[in-house]
């Protein structure tokens, strides 16, 4: 059963993606120059957003998990966590290459000047790059080799590259920050649970109760 | 991978159940709405095209100031518009536009002139003979457009307010009316729109003064009835639907330089060496794939001794 709704929550995953290639390669996929038509006069640009948003979707979509589980007593959601975490990671890429590819050319120069003179890239990048430490340490066996605990400290840079991400946003917009202010909200109402729980006397307590318990860490 | 919680939980702090399910409910129910909200997949559909109601323009004369570079296609320029009164998203201009009215409609021209006057948008059309102005359209944001505008040189307007001699520059200011204009509801910009031009560059024979694209009038989301065209600043300087020309003695305090000065200045001349804004470097131009250089001046040259011995990285 689990399986069959993974598969399902998979494939459901995809669906921006899918949606994305359908209206870019639009009605007639064999004639190249009707290419980018269904994405409108700016269809690099439609890329370079839609991933974006997909990106950050997909980390809020992560980190909404644990609350969603613990204030719905379905535990069985953490079986879907990773899954969330690398489709972030996979349209943080698609982002990416969009960025170097096909708006850039792959024009190291102006990249690098990108990166270290727009803050909103800088801030963009970071978010980015700091995916990529989740994504190889996502396997069960990287959780074996380097411990609950040390595993856990390490993915809490999730809330790093999320901030950074909304961040990332808010400044590359104009003027109208209503889009990037609805992510951010989302986020911090993900961000306030978690000081919440970690603020929360019983959880004081339960950490205490738990601490001589070395080398056993609930992983969420 | 999961532990158990430990059970030592004092019973005063144990909330009673219906108010615990309650406020569950409740968080939940916030929580699931946030997400649903932030995570709103309106663009899953498609923009749609419009019927432009336009109006032929008779007795267009060509112009020397055209260029012959390849025109985008009429769909892209009345379906991408960057237009903050209607919308911030550039899809939504063609279709919140629909029933903007244009008529009646009248210029107040007013500020350092010999008369203060008010011009029927009909009678300003008839100032001089309708001539077509293929040109270059550079945003900012680092798309751009070829455009084959219709109108005549602003300074045959400027020439009928009779502007006083201490006038040194001109401010455009655009409509505001809310109840026509979504955008206007919501504090984005500081409305209504102003935009200014040096008085030299204001009577530069390439600032058109436009009324008409494609061979028929203005379609509303591209600033109908009467805008400004600009050709070698960043679209931002060629204000839409103008209602006032003023003429003044100090600088105008002008729309995005108010929103964020350090990215946009009062001339906003296109620059590929100035970057405060984004990189301005390269364009891409609709329609192409590859990026192309940005020229200085957006290719105007012409116009380079409006600067001469001005600092053009101070003065962006």
């Amino acid at each position: 059963m689990i399986r069959f709704i993974k598969i399902l929550v998979f494939v459901s995953c995809l669906v921006p993606l899918g949606l994305l290639a359908w209206r870019f390669f639009g009605a007639h996929p064999s004639d190249m120059s009707t290419w980018g038509a269904g994405l409108g006069a700016n269809p690099v640009e439609a890329l370079e957003h839609k991933t974006g948003d997909w990106t950050l979707r997909f980390l809020l979509i992560t980190l909404s998990i644990t609350p969603l589980r613990k204030l719905l007593r379905v535990p069985v959601l953490i079986k879907f966590r990773r899954m969330f975490g690398l489709f972030a990671f996979f349209y943080g890429c698609l982002h990416f290459s969009t960025y170097v590819w096909v708006d850039k050319f792959f024009n190291l120069h102006e990249i690098l000047a990108d990166v270290v003179k727009r803050k909103y890239i800088t801030v963009g990048f970071t978010a980015f790059v700091l995916l990529i430490p989740l994504a190889v340490t996502s396997t069960t066996g990287w959780i074996r080799r380097l411990g609950g605990k040390r595993w856990q400290a390490l993915h809490r840079l999730i809330y790093v590259s999320a901030i950074a991400g909304v961040i990332h946003y808010l400044w590359l917009v104009k003027a109208d920050i209503h889009e990037p202010l609805e992510y951010g909200a989302v986020l911090a109402a993900l961000l306030a649970y978690r000081v919440v729980v970690w603020l929360r006397p019983s959880s004081a307590m339960r950490s205490r109760a738990v601490a001589p318990m070395r080398g056993k860490v609930a992983i969420e | 991978m999961l532990i158990k919680q430990s059970a030592d939980i004092p019973s005063s702090e144990i909330t009673p159940r219906d108010l615990y399910l309650n406020r569950r409910r409740f968080l939940a129910g916030i929580g699931l709405s946030a997400v649903v909200a932030g995570l709103g997949i309106k663009e899953l559909v498609s923009p749609s095209s419009e019927a432009l109601a336009t109006e032929k323009i008779d007795g267009i004369q060509k112009s020397a100031f055209s260029t012959t570079e390849k025109v985008t296609p009429i769909n892209d320029v009345s379906h991408y518009n960057n237009y903050y009164e209607f919308s911030t998203e550039k899809e939504d201009p063609a279709k919140l536009a629909k029933d903007f009215k244009t008529r009646p409609w009248s210029v107040t021209v007013d500020g350092l002139v010999a008369k203060k006057q008010k011009w029927d948008i009909d009678a300003i059309m008839k100032f001089a003979s309708p001539e077509e102005r293929i040109y270059r359209h550079r945003c900012v944001e680092g798309w751009s457009i070829v455009v084959p505008w219709v109108g005549f040189s602003l300074s045959e307007l400027i020439k009928r307010a009779e502007p006083l001699g201490k006038a040194k520059f001109v401010e455009f200011t655009s409509i505001h009316d809310p109840a026509q204009m979504p955008g206007q509801r919501q504090q984005i910009l500081n409305w209504p729109y102003v935009e200014g031009l040096r008085m030299d560059e204001a009577m530069h024979p390439l600032t058109l003064l436009c009324f008409g694209m494609y061979g028929a009038s203005l379609p509303n989301q591209d600033g109908a009835p009467l805008r400004l065209v600009v050709p070698w600043k960043y679209g931002f300087k060629s204000a839409k639907a103008i209602v006032k020309i003023s003429f003044t003695d100090r600088q105008p305090s002008t729309t995005w330089n108010e929103a964020n000065p350090h990215d946009f200045g009062f001339y906003s001349n296109v620059n590929p060496n100035v970057n405060r804004y984004h990189s301005q470097a390269h364009e891409r131009r609709l329609g192409e794939f590859r990026p192309r250089p940005t020229l200085m001046f957006n290719g105007y040259d012409q116009v380079a001794g409006l600067y001469s011995g001005l600092d053009l990285a101070k003065n962006y």
